[in-house]
């Protein structure tokens, strides 16, 4: 029994800290990559002096978040005096609790075989994982409603709503793409379609050479998701709730750490895409030709490996695959230039929204001719 | 725009490539400079406190007065510069020459940095040479208006710059300053 809930607990920890960690340094990421892609150097003066040495250590400016979050936390903490005290205090924590908790349900790894205990390497095992993410994501732009509402500034009130009608286009296209992989793997739960996507993709033509990744079987649906899970992450190109150089935002009166908060769920929300995509488009925690009990090549060479090998092969996989689509999108933030708040309506309602569907029956049709699903 | 600009993939795709293309080469050159190739750069950035780019031997920088051979101020407070300078920052006030030959130096020669503009109007007007702007020192503030009145001693004691402009006397600290 105890032993039951320290795995439990043990498992919300893996992603809990994943998730805060991942959304610290991607503070740092994001200052160095953006420097790196434009031939500067980036922040790297913030240092810690140990203090009998006298060494300035800098460590590549690692320590900037750490900066940055002691500036914020001695801010000051300002309130508009015509602002709903309880909903504006609220707000952030609305928008970072939703952006933490979205990743509950994406597998991180398949199964830990610990003496007779079998663990999955999930937070929370829900067979309808997928609506479950999506349903989070969602919520999360209530904290942004919140915030616009609660400050009783126009800009901030603004910003709210372009959120809201950023978010209901972006998520109609999500959900209209993520339902092409949910025909093709045929169920809901994130963990049957990391696993579906381990299978070999036609294995009458190809042998046992490709695995049957979502971004194989689904390229459309995987660049509409993408688009619309960036359009979800509300940063630029599709920062209209933020809009830095018109309205300032939904957080325009925020200061210290909820202002913090709300760039933090930003950065969280960038995780739960990567995540979300790597679990459904690039295999989630499948490595290339790894079965449970070791590697199994194609051209029929077999290595066997101890379960718990394989377990952190698998892991190291995930956090590996989710490294890179953060990569990627950091990529697309710091290279495109931001769309108008028009231009972005027109991309998600005339440009994602009828592609999914076009996906949709695409798939259906070709799931027709194949005969079922893989 | 034709219809592949207007399906806009095409043209993300290649600025991100344009952009990728960037970040994979000058890591590549962070990395070999980390592992001893120290020709190899990365960045365009000059680390400004501790690096600094060549200043140009023709920049006019912070005024220093010539010195004659005895120490004294080349100077014969003939006034031309506190008449011609625009931002009207000089203050002169004249006294005799111990030397009976030269007939005037100034007992007081204040420039306000604060007003001067570098416009080097009083370098091109002074008869004797005595006052000149390539000391390469640009890094004088102060929290008060009145730290930034630089005296006669201060002025005198300035070495001319190198030859790519690095300052040789270290940045002067005004007497009036208080903060």
């Amino acid at each position: 029994m105890i032993a039951d809930l320290g795995i439990v607990f043990g498992r919300v920890l893996f992603v809990m800290m994943f998730m805060l960690n991942l959304g610290g340094i991607l503070t740092w990421v994001e200052r160095k990559q953006s420097a790196i892609m434009q031939d500067r150097i980036g922040a790297n003066r913030a240092s810690i002096r140990i203090p009998l040495i006298g060494v300035r250590l800098r460590i590549l400016g690692l320590l900037h978040p750490l900066a940055d979050a002691i500036k914020m936390l001695t801010k000051e903490d300002f309130m508009p005096a015509r602002a709903d005290r309880f909903l504006f205090s609220l707000a952030p924590f609305v928008s970072v609790f939703f952006a933490l908790t979205a990743f509950a349900s994406i597998p991180f790894g398949d199964t830990l075989r610990v003496g007779d205990r079998v663990i999955p390497l999930q937070a929370v095992t829900l067979n309808v994982g997928v609506l479950y993410v999506f349903a989070m994501l969602s919520l999360g732009v209530y904290g942004v409603m919140m915030a616009g509402w609660a400050s009783a500034n126009n800009f901030a009130l603004l910003g709210g709503q372009r959120a809201a009608a950023l978010m209901i286009s972006a998520e109609i296209a999500i959900g209209a793409s993520i339902m092409g992989v949910v025909m093709v793997y045929g169920s809901l739960d994130l963990q049957d379609i990391v696993r579906g996507q381990g299978h070999p993709l036609f294995p009458q033509i190809f042998g046992e050479w490709i695995p049957a990744w979502g971004i194989v079987t689904q390229p459309l649906a995987f660049l509409l998701f993408l688009t619309a899970g960036i359009a979800a992450t509300k940063r630029i190109p599709f920062d209209m709730p933020e809009g830095e150089s018109e309205i300032i935002g939904y957080f325009v009166e925020y200061s210290g750490m909820k202002f913090g908060m709300f760039a933090m769920a930003d950065f969280l929300e960038t995780v739960v895409i990567a995540g979300m995509t790597t679990a459904l488009f690039l295999g989630g925690w499948q490595v290339p030709y790894l079965q449970p009990d070791g590697f199994h090549f194609p051209w029929g060479a077999v290595a066997t490996l101890p379960q718990v090998l394989v377990a952190l092969l698998q892991v190291g996989a995930f956090v590996v695959k989710v490294c890179v689509m953060i990569f990627v999108m950091m990529l697309v933030r710091w290279t495109l230039p931001r769309f108008r708040y028009d231009q972005a309506m027109r991309l998600g309602w005339l440009g994602l929204f009828p592609l999914s569907i076009l996906n949709i029956v695409l798939t259906g049709i070709a799931l027709l001719l194949a005969g079922g699903p893989a | 725009m034709n219809l592949g600009q207007r399906f806009y993939l095409r043209e993300v795709v290649a600025g991100v490539a344009l952009t990728a293309g960037h970040f994979f080469r000058n890591m590549g050159k962070h990395i070999a400079h980390a592992l001893g190739r120290k020709d190899a750069r990365g960045a365009v950035t000059i680390q400004y406190p501790e690096e600094r780019r060549p200043y140009s031997p023709r920049l006019r920088t912070l005024h220093r007065l010539v010195r004659r051979e005895d120490g004294s101020p080349r100077c014969v407070a003939c006034m031309m510069c506190e008449t011609v300078c625009p931002a009207r920052c000089i203050y002169i006030v004249a006294t005799e020459h111990p030397n009976p030959e030269i007939e005037k130096m100034p007992e007081r020669f204040d420039i306000d940095l604060g007003k001067c503009v570098f416009c080097g109007y009083c370098v091109e007007a002074c008869p004797e040479d005595a006052i000149r702007m390539d000391t390469g020192i640009l890094e004088f503030s102060s929290y008060s208006r009145l730290g930034m009145i630089y005296t006669k001693e201060t002025l005198l004691a300035l070495e001319p710059a190198t030859a790519d402009g690095k300052p040789t006397s270290p940045v002067p600290i005004p007497a009036t300053r208080t903060v």
